[in-house]
Parts: C-alpha cells; sequence; structure tokens
C-alpha cells in the first residue's frame, strides 16, 4: 500500500474576524468559487503557499512512513491556493528526494494546451528523478468559467488532450496531431517523462461512473475523493466488471482512497480541527449549481437527473440563506451535520488510538493500494505538522500491517490490469460492504 | 390560433417547425432559450400570414446537427433549406439569437430575404456595454433580466411558470448548451458581421429594441443600423430586451406597417 496525505490549501487569515467574514461571505453566497479576490491579502497567500510547501518538505525529510504527497488544482476560489499545481510540483521536484508526487489531477480542458501540459509534467517526472504521478480531470464546472473553457466541449477537449498527452509521451516525433479541437503540425516535445514508457496514471473523482469505466478501460487507478463508503464500493464493483469486459481481474493496484482525517493527542481537539474540514459549508458550496454544471458540461442523462434532484425542494443547492440574518442559522446547521459524518467515516478525527480502528474499517471495505490522508479547513500549520507527525509514528505503521493482513497491493507492486481473471472468466468482488461500520 | 407542426425534409434529415396563420410565409428566428411557446404578437402577425416557425437544430425540439459548429453555419444551413424549398425571397423576424441568425443569413446572401426585422439582436460586440452573460446564472435569472417591468409584461409570468419543472430545466439546458456550442466565444456576437453587412446593398430592415435592454445594450442595435445601409431602428422608451412582449401591441403594428 502506498500512503499520500494531501489537501487543498485553504487560504486563511489568522485574524479571526476576517476568517469569520470570509465564511459569512461563502455561506451567504453558497459558494467559494466567485468570492471577489478583493479579500485576497498577498502577505497571507505567500505565508500560506509557502507554509503548505514546507510541509511537504518535511515529510519527505522526516516522516518516512509517507510515500507521497498529492496535489490539486483549482480557480478563482479561496479554498484552493494550488491555482496552477505544476508549480507547485516542480518546486517540490527538486527540494525533495523521495516521495512521490500525484496530481489529482491536471484539468485538461481548463489548460487549453494539452501539448504544453505534456511537457511541462515531463519535465517534472524528469527533474523528480522519476517520482511523478500524472493524473487528469475535467475540471468542476466553474473552472470552465474561470478559464472560459466551453463546457459544451469539456469531454470532448479532455478525451483529446489526453490522447495528444500520451502520444507526445510515447509517439516518436516529429507528427502531426489534427484533432476536433486541437491542432498541431509538429509534435516534437524534447522531453519526455523518465518513467518509460510513461508514469503511473491515476485518476480522481466522485463515484461518476463514467470515469470509473473510461479508468478500467485504460487500466488507470481511480482514486475516490473522499465518496461515502457504500456507493463507493458500488464504483468499484462498476470498475471491476468493465475490467472483466477488458480481460483482467481488478485489485487493490486499482484503487484509491481520499480520507479526511485530523489527529492529535488531545481528542477534543482533534475534533474541533477536524470540524474545520467543514470551513465554509464544505464542498458542498464549492459554487453555484449553475456554475457547477454550465450549459453542456454534463451529459444529457446527467442533466436529467439534475433536472429532477432540482426539482426536489431539499435539493442542496437551494437557497441557504434568503436573509443576511440567517447566516448564522445556515452556519449552525451546516457544522450540526459533524457528528453524522464523523459516524460515517466522512472524518475520522481523534487520537491515534481513536483513528486506527476506523482506519482499518475503510481498508476493510475498500482495499485500495493508494490510501490518502486529507487535512483541510483553517487549520494552523503547527497542528497540521503534528498531525503529519502521529500519522507517521504511530497510525501508519499498524496500518500498513493491517494492509499486508488483507492483502493489499498497490499499483507498482502489481501493475494494473496484470492480473487476471479467475478461471471461468467472472470477476472476484473488488469490496467488502459488509464490513462497513457506523461508529 | 391553433399552430401545426411540422416537418420539413432537408440536408440528412428534417427541419422541425410549427406553423399557423395564412398568407404570405413569414419566418420567425426564435431566440437563445429555444422556443419559448407560442406567443400573442406570433399569432397576432399569423392572422395575415403563414407564420413558419422552425427550432433551430439541438436547442430541445430538434436534433443536433453535429457539423453545425457556429451561428455562420446555422445560418448556412437555414439558407440551404430557404433555397431547397423554393421559400427564397421570404420576410423574416429574428429575435435575439434569432435575430444574429437572420443577420448572418443576409450578410451572405441579401436575396434570401425580402423585408427582415430585428429584434434586439444579438451578434454585435456592443461598444460600449456588454453583452450580459446567459452561461453564469439560472435560467430565470436571464429571463426576470431581459424584461424592463416584469410586473406590468402580461406575457412575462408564462415564461417562467414551469421554471422548477425538470421538462422545462432540461429544454433550457439544451438550448443553452447549444449556444455555448455556437457562440461560446467571442460571446454572442462576431466580429466580422458589421462589415460583411456593409459590403452589400442589404434587404429592407427594421431594428427594434428596448431603451433599458439588460441582455444587449442599444449600442449593438446602432452599430447593426449603420452597418446596414438604409436600415430603420426603433428603440422604444420603458421597454427592455423583449419588445414583442413588454410592449406587443405597438410592436405587432410596427412590423405589421414594416413588413406590408
Amino acid at each position: 500500500m502506498k500512503i499520500f496525505w494531501f489537501t487543498e490549501r485553504a487560504y486563511h487569515d489568522e485574524d479571526p474576524v476576517k476568517l469569520r467574514e470570509l465564511e459569512d461571505e461563502v455561506i451567504s453566497s453558497q459558494s467559494f468559487w466567485g468570492t471577489p479576490n478583493s479579500r485576497f491579502d498577498p502577505k497571507v497567500g505567500a505565508k500560506l503557499l509557502n507554509q503548505y510547501l514546507d510541509e511537504k518538505i518535511y515529510t519527505d525529510e522526516h516522516l518516512q512512513e509517507f510515500d507521497g504527497v498529492m496535489l490539486n488544482e483549482h480557480h478563482g476560489n479561496p479554498f484552493c491556493l494550488g491555482a496552477v499545481m505544476d508549480v507547485e510540483a516542480a518546486i517540490l521536484a527538486r527540494t525533495t528526494k523521495r516521495l512521490k508526487i500525484a496530481l489529482i489531477g491536471n484539468p485538461i480542458p481548463v489548460s487549453g494546451n494539452p501539448l504544453r501540459l505534456a511537457e511541462e509534467l515531463a519535465m517534472i517526472d524528469l527533474i523528480s528523478g522519476g517520482r511523478l504521478i500524472p493524473g487528469w480531470i475535467r475540471g468542476a464546472g466553474c473552472e470552465q468559467l474561470s478559464n472560459n473553457a466551453n463546457p459544451a466541449f469539456n469531454r470532448e477537449y479532455f478525451e483529446e488532450g489526453h490522447d495528444l498527452i500520451l502520444q507526445a509521451w510515447t509517439r516518436p516525433g516529429p507528427f502531426r496531431f489534427e484533432g476536433k479541437h486541437f491542432h498541431y503540425r509538429h509534435v516534437n516535445p524534447w522531453v519526455k517523462p523518465l518513467q518509460q514508457p510513461h508514469p503511473l496514471i491515476v485518476t480522481p473523482g466522485l463515484v461518476s461512473p463514467e470515469t470509473a469505466v473510461w479508468c478500467a478501460k485504460r487500466r488507470y487507478p481511480y482514486i475516490a475523493l473522499a465518496t461515502f463508503l457504500e456507493p463507493t464500493t458500488q464504483l468499484w464493483e462498476i470498475y471491476a466488471k468493465a475490467a472483466a469486459a477488458e480481460g483482467y481481474q481488478a485489485g487493490p493496484e486499482n484503487f484509491g482512497y481520499l480520507q479526511p482525517i485530523f489527529v492529535s493527542r488531545d481528542q477534543k481537539y482533534a475534533e474541533e480541527m477536524g470540524k474545520r474540514f467543514l470551513y465554509g459549508g464544505s464542498f458542498a458550496h464549492f459554487a453555484r449549481p449553475e456554475w457547477m454544471f454550465p450549459p453542456g458540461y454534463n451529459s444529457k442523462e446527467a442533466t436529467r437527473r439534475l433536472a429532477q434532484a432540482m426539482a426536489n425542494p431539499n435539493y442542496p443547492g437551494k437557497t441557504l440563506v434568503t436573509d443576511k440574518n440567517d447566516i448564522e442559522k445556515a452556519r449552525e446547521n451546516i457544522y450540526a451535520n459533524y457528528e453524522q459524518n464523523r459516524s460515517a467515516l466522512q472524518m475520522i478525527a481523534g487520537t491515534p488510538e481513536h483513528v486506527i480502528p476506523r482506519l482499518k474499517t475503510v481498508l476493510n471495505v475498500l482495499r485500495t493500494g493508494i490510501f490518502t490522508f486529507w487535512l483541510d479547513g483553517p487549520v494552523p500549520h503547527e497542528d497540521r505538522l503534528e498531525c503529519l507527525r502521529l500519522l507517521n509514528s504511530e497510525v501508519i505503521p499498524e496500518l500498513r500491517q493491517h494492509a499486508r493482513k488483507l492483502g493489499i497491493v498497490d499499483p507498482f507492486e502489481m501493475a494494473p490490469g496484470s492480473r487476471p481473471l479467475p478461471a471461468g472468466g467472472s470477476y472476484e468482488a473488488v469490496s467488502n460492504k459488509e464490513a462497513i461500520v457506523t461508529y | 390560433m391553433d399552430w401545426t407542426e411540422d416537418k420539413m425534409t432537408f440536408g440528412d434529415g428534417n427541419v422541425l417547425l410549427r406553423r399557423a396563420g395564412s398568407g404570405a410565409p413569414l419566418l420567425i428566428l426564435h431566440e437563445e432559450l429555444g422556443d419559448l411557446g407560442p406567443l400573442r404578437w406570433q399569432a397576432e402577425l399569423a392572422g395575415s400570414r403563414t407564420v413558419l416557425h422552425p427550432y433551430h437544430p439541438g436547442f430541445a425540439k430538434a436534433p443536433r446537427v453535429e457539423w453545425i459548429a457556429s451561428v455562420r453555419d446555422l445560418a448556412g444551413y437555414y439558407a440551404g433549406w430557404l433555397r431547397n424549398r423554393s421559400l427564397a425571397p421570404i420576410d423574416v423576424v429574428g429575435v435575439s439569437f434569432g435575430g444574429w441568425i437572420a443577420a448572418e443569413m443576409m450578410a451572405a446572401d441579401p436575396a434570401l430575404f425580402r423585408r427582415v426585422v430585428l429584434v434586439s439582436p444579438l451578434g454585435i460586440r456592443p461598444q460600449p456595454g456588454e453583452i450580459f452573460d446567459l452561461f453564469q446564472v439560472k435560467t430565470p435569472q436571464y429571463i426576470a433580466q431581459s424584461v424592463a417591468s416584469p410586473a406590468s409584461t402580461e406575457e412575462y409570468a408564462g415564461l417562467v411558470a414551469n421554471a422548477e419543472a425538470p421538462e422545462q430545466f432540461e429544454a433550457w439546458e439544451d438550448a443553452k448548451a447549444e449556444v455555448a456550442r455556437l457562440a461560446w466565444e467571442p460571446y454572442m456576437f462576431n466580429t466580422s458581421l458589421p462589415s460583411l453587412l456593409g459590403l452589400s446593398s442589404m434587404p429592407m430592415t427594421l431594428i427594434v429594441g428596448g431603451r433599458q435592454d439588460g441582455i444587449v445594450p442599444v449600442s449593438a442595435l446602432e452599430t447593426y443600423a449603420r452597418a446596414i445601409g438604409g436600415a430603420e431602428l426603433l428603440v422604444y422608451e420603458r421597454c427592455g430586451h423583449r419588445p414583442e412582449i413588454e410592449l406587443r401591441d405597438r410592436f405587432v403594428q410596427d412590423v405589421k406597417k414594416f413588413l406590408a
């Protein structure tokens, strides 16, 4: 099992008044995306971005149980300062020595120039000595708006851009690439990945069946982003079925999971810090529906599902705050879900003794070869470091031992797609729904 | 007024449309949200004309035509249809996005039309001002933005009455997705259109808009009027983007007079 950690790199002011004001704005507008950047203080941004890098360098040097770190990017919102993750990945490529650098992932449609992306990533792999794990995403709906990437062609950009990147890495140049959207009459990058023919590629998602099937066909590990356990097991089975159709048995090497966590010596303090994951309503309020799903971004079927959902008076995108005075009420409602989240293991917060059995439950259910701890929200730097140290010294060793007992292997031990189907051609289950425990 | 659904074989498929009335044919090209249903101004014009109201390909009611990738392509498609069915020269009323299509059609081939009415047309960059962004708001917000005074616009309530219904949401999303395919960038205008319109003698053209248009600033209509030699520009006071429903009686009277 390979162990990573991840954070969105939240913007947060140490001044509690400013922090509160920003959260109020997010809650009242039900969206991080679109928050005016006049609230961005460059001094705070500079400090935070360096802290987030320092934590990863510290991990590389001192926290040997971690195999890697994960980065992502988002545009135009204060919960993720990583607007161009390849910049951070490039810095880490040079300043760290051993950590794998996983990108979950590069939003191909948003980047607009897949050949440049292929070159950036090849350089990161070269400089890091072959430690890059690239990943692809379509980008959130609002990010199409941020970058003026036509949402109606989002999936086409994604597919075509992905094909070009793979070709740029693996096909001898110069060659010509003339697709529907991307046109290059001279593809001949003079940087190619150190890992040949190309690095292991992963793809993150929020239990989209289409994406799982897409990954299974390409033998890319699918990384679920802290999704509820039961639907995640259903998705694993969709992946396994598609894998069987491709002629292989899926296994732990095909799956990854991000687990929201906070660990401290003090149970109450850990719970308090873990609560900050819900900052601003968490990702439920990343953006309003009209921004998350701009025209054409969804498939026809997904639009139909959304239409039905939006007709439901309890749809989460409905106005949360009708009156400025309701902000407190809305905030209470958001944070009132915390205990429920913890019961469903959507957040595991506590002492090492508290978190270990819960993490074992997640592994029992999902059996993933890639396991990522997700720390997030406006949590102070020192508390984050302490959390990472406790994970390293007390939690991960236990978890690794448990993974070995479960026979979990990672995609570096066994190439995804190399596991033969059992005799008879039917595939074996890849998850264990029966092991779900509500705490 | 009874409307009949119809289809005319064309290209690899059909042009789907609704029709009503009798007399010389009058083409109506609908707006960016698709067909908002038979509105009274259309019925009143059908009192003396055969109104042909096609559904743009890809806008909910008609299947997408994959090769159509721009408004100019769509204009070419309709131009081919008019010629194929021997409907040209025809009178046309193009509303908002439909006005843009009509303008592209006549820029390419002025002989397609006898008379042209452009109602708050998209298609030309306003200077000064900006075209309101359909893609960043919920559809009912866009409709609200398009009318200067919802309370005094009789048919406004009908436009948003089913906003919560899944079928309506889906139809609007389909229309908007197709508009995104055709007009995402530059947003809702074509930089070469004014020059193209100025290259040839154009059919007699009436441009109608509202002074309080919250979608297309009047400056765009003024550019249209300058580009199309001899065009008449009517800007109604106390009126938004939808003169055809906001000041219906006056609009119908002006259009009838112009088409007479």
